[in-house]
């Protein structure tokens, strides 16, 4: 069997098995993002966000382009500022402290601590160039958790064989196909042990032939009961891995249900006119 | 085969005939400067040869001089090249402010001006008299503490600019894939951001280092007895004084052996940081030198890469 066969029949599987199994349970609600505003300058992006995320479920998020969705992801790992409302994940708040009645942004180093339970994929992938596929992998657990490197290096192996790419160890990321460094990113995220992880339209800058590789390793996390939200736009994904999607319009949530019913039966006339442009 | 084909597999090869014939022309103007008009000067090519092949004591000791203090002021400005940096690009402002008054006064001055200022300046008036320093049983005069501060100082306005670009050429996607795995900025800078900017810092680098290898000749004004001075100081007396033509020939020799060992280190570092990114490979040190690619008379074709 050639390498090219080998790729494309690779089923991930047990990808939590090789961090040590899904996270411990944390208290049931995972991400709580209540009333959430985002300004960029004046241009008012997020006007009350408002999203709960339970352990182990999958929440795609769904909108039009400029509708904030990749810009409430970011939000969610404090990668931006919000300006009102609040975001809690795991029952501690994102980014911020409580003073007085007030929100006060938290210390980088707290901040930083918070970033080590969310993993996050990137739509450009966002490797490393001067590191290869298993250093990317081993960076944060040895730099950041202090993890002994021989240790991190079987986690980062076992990771990358349940990926599709032990062969690819040894390659830096330019020697990589799209799909390829995706599969790595994800792997990169997930050597981290996060309790969530955020996918930011993790397949759009991909390939057609492509995105079923990245898809499936995305798919196979969400039934091992990874707990995700995902911004995209693959209805089959959705369909398939989706416990819940949102619909965002315009800054806000403006309907969300489970995949069958939100994509058979909209409510919101703004719900039904973008599905019918995507569908 | 069309003769635009043939030009693309057949490359000229115009090195050596073109450096044979350059070497031709220095030899001639050499041989033809004591013929054309009547001069009482007379070569002493020995002096020439020992300075080169038998060099005294005194020259060794200029040279070690010359290479530590080059050495030493460019590490002092790479270091204040990448604090400069990091301030000019730090979100706290006095930081900023900082950054760009040290860059301001530094570039806009004459280094001549500031060799001189900061050694009789400040020992004049006591503000830092530059007492002698012992390290590892090495004693630092204070000519040579000021001369190697004012460089690293100077040095450290240019590199902070070198720096700042290089960091600025780093994808900010890095820096944000580095801080959502729970990095710090200082650790993603240094683990992260740094190690790509590199790749973008080091061929200015090593320009500047080449420069500085030069440059420390300047510090004649306060007499720090690096090559120059000792070349200066043997035509100005002993057994070869008033034959500067050959000395300082053999002087810039002494400078140009430096620098094109510096040149071969440098190649070497390029290929190191460059990993990773594929692309052009940098010109390796024949190129360098000479201005042509070897690598071209030999696999004229460019490698495509990502073809199968």
């Amino acid at each position: 069997m050639t390498v090219k066969d080998d790729q494309r029949h690779h089923q991930p599987h047990d990808l939590l098995q090789a961090i040590g199994g899904a996270p411990a349970p944390a208290g049931d609600l995972v991400v709580e993002a209540t009333g959430v505003q985002k300004y960029f300058g004046r241009l008012h992006v997020l006007k009350g966000v408002t999203l709960s995320v339970r352990r182990r479920e999958t929440v795609i998020v769904i909108g039009a382009s400029g509708s904030g969705k990749t810009t409430f992801l970011r939000c969610i790992n404090h990668l931006e500022k919000i300006q009102g409302g609040r975001i809690a994940v795991n029952g501690h708040l994102i980014g911020y402290r409580e003073g007085n009645g007030k929100l006060v942004e938290d210390r980088e180093r707290n901040i930083a601590a918070q970033r080590q339970e969310i993993g996050m994929v990137f739509q450009r992938f966002n490797l490393f160039p001067h590191l290869t596929a298993l250093e990317n992998i081993m960076e944060a657990p040895v730099r950041v958790r202090r993890m002994p490197e021989g240790e991190a290096r079987t986690t980062a192996e076992a990771l990358l064989e349940r990926v599709g790419l032990a062969f690819k160890r040894d390659a830096y990321p330019a020697q990589l196909s799209g799909g390829q460094q995706q599969r790595v990113a994800i792997a990169r995220a997930l050597a981290m042990k996060p309790a969530l992880m955020l996918f930011d339209e993790p397949t759009s800058a991909l390939d057609p032939e492509m995105i079923g590789e990245v898809l499936d390793v995305m798919e196979e996390l969400a039934h091992e009961g990874m707990t995700m939200i995902v911004v995209s736009h693959e209805m089959g994904f959705a369909r398939e891995a989706a416990d819940r999607v949102a619909f965002m319009d315009d800054g806000v949530i403006l309907e969300e249900g489970e995949p069958a019913t939100l994509f058979e039966n909209p409510q919101n006339p703004r719900t039904k006119e973008f599905l019918s442009k995507i569908l | 085969m069309t003769s635009a084909d043939r030009s693309q597999t057949r490359p000229r090869r115009p090195s050596a005939l073109l450096i044979g014939a350059a070497l031709l022309l220095v030899l001639l103007v050499l041989a033809g400067c004591g013929s054309r008009q009547p001069s009482s000067y007379v070569y002493n090519w020995s002096i020439f040869w020992d300075s080169l092949l038998r060099p005294s004591p005194r020259i060794i000791n200029g040279l070690m001089l010359t290479v530590t203090i080059a050495v030493i002021s460019q590490i002092i400005g790479v270091i204040l090249g990448i604090i400069g940096a990091l301030g000019r690009l730090a979100k706290f402002r006095p930081a900023r402010y900082l950054a760009n008054v040290y860059v301001w006064i530094f570039r806009g001055t004459p280094l001549l001006v500031q060799i001189m200022f900061l050694y009789y300046g400040l020992l004049v008036t006591r503000i830092y008299g530059w007492p002698d320093f012992t390290v590892m049983g090495i004693t630092l005069g204070s000519a040579i503490q000021a001369g190697i501060f004012a460089l690293g100082v100077n040095e450290g306005a240019y590199m902070t600019e070198i720096v700042r670009a290089g960091i600025l050429s780093v994808d900010p996607g890095q820096l944000e894939a580095a801080r959502s795995l729970g990095m710090t900025y200082p650790l993603a800078m240094r683990r992260i951001v740094l190690p790509q900017a590199a790749r973008v810092i080091v061929p200015p680098l090593g320009n500047e280092f080449n420069n500085m290898l030069k440059t420390t000749s300047l510090l004649f004004i306060v007499a720090v007895p690096e090559l120059f001075v000792t070349f200066t100081q043997l035509n100005g007396s002993g057994s070869a004084s008033f034959h500067p033509f050959e000395l300082f020939l053999a002087c810039a020799c002494w400078f140009l052996l430096l620098t094109t060992i510096w040149s071969i280190i440098q190649a070497f570092i390029e290929r190191r940081v460059g990993r990773g990114f594929g692309g052009e490979r940098p010109p390796g040190i024949f190129d360098r030198l000479f201005g042509v690619r070897m690598g071209r008379l030999f696999n004229p074709v460019p490698r495509v890469s990502g073809g199968r």
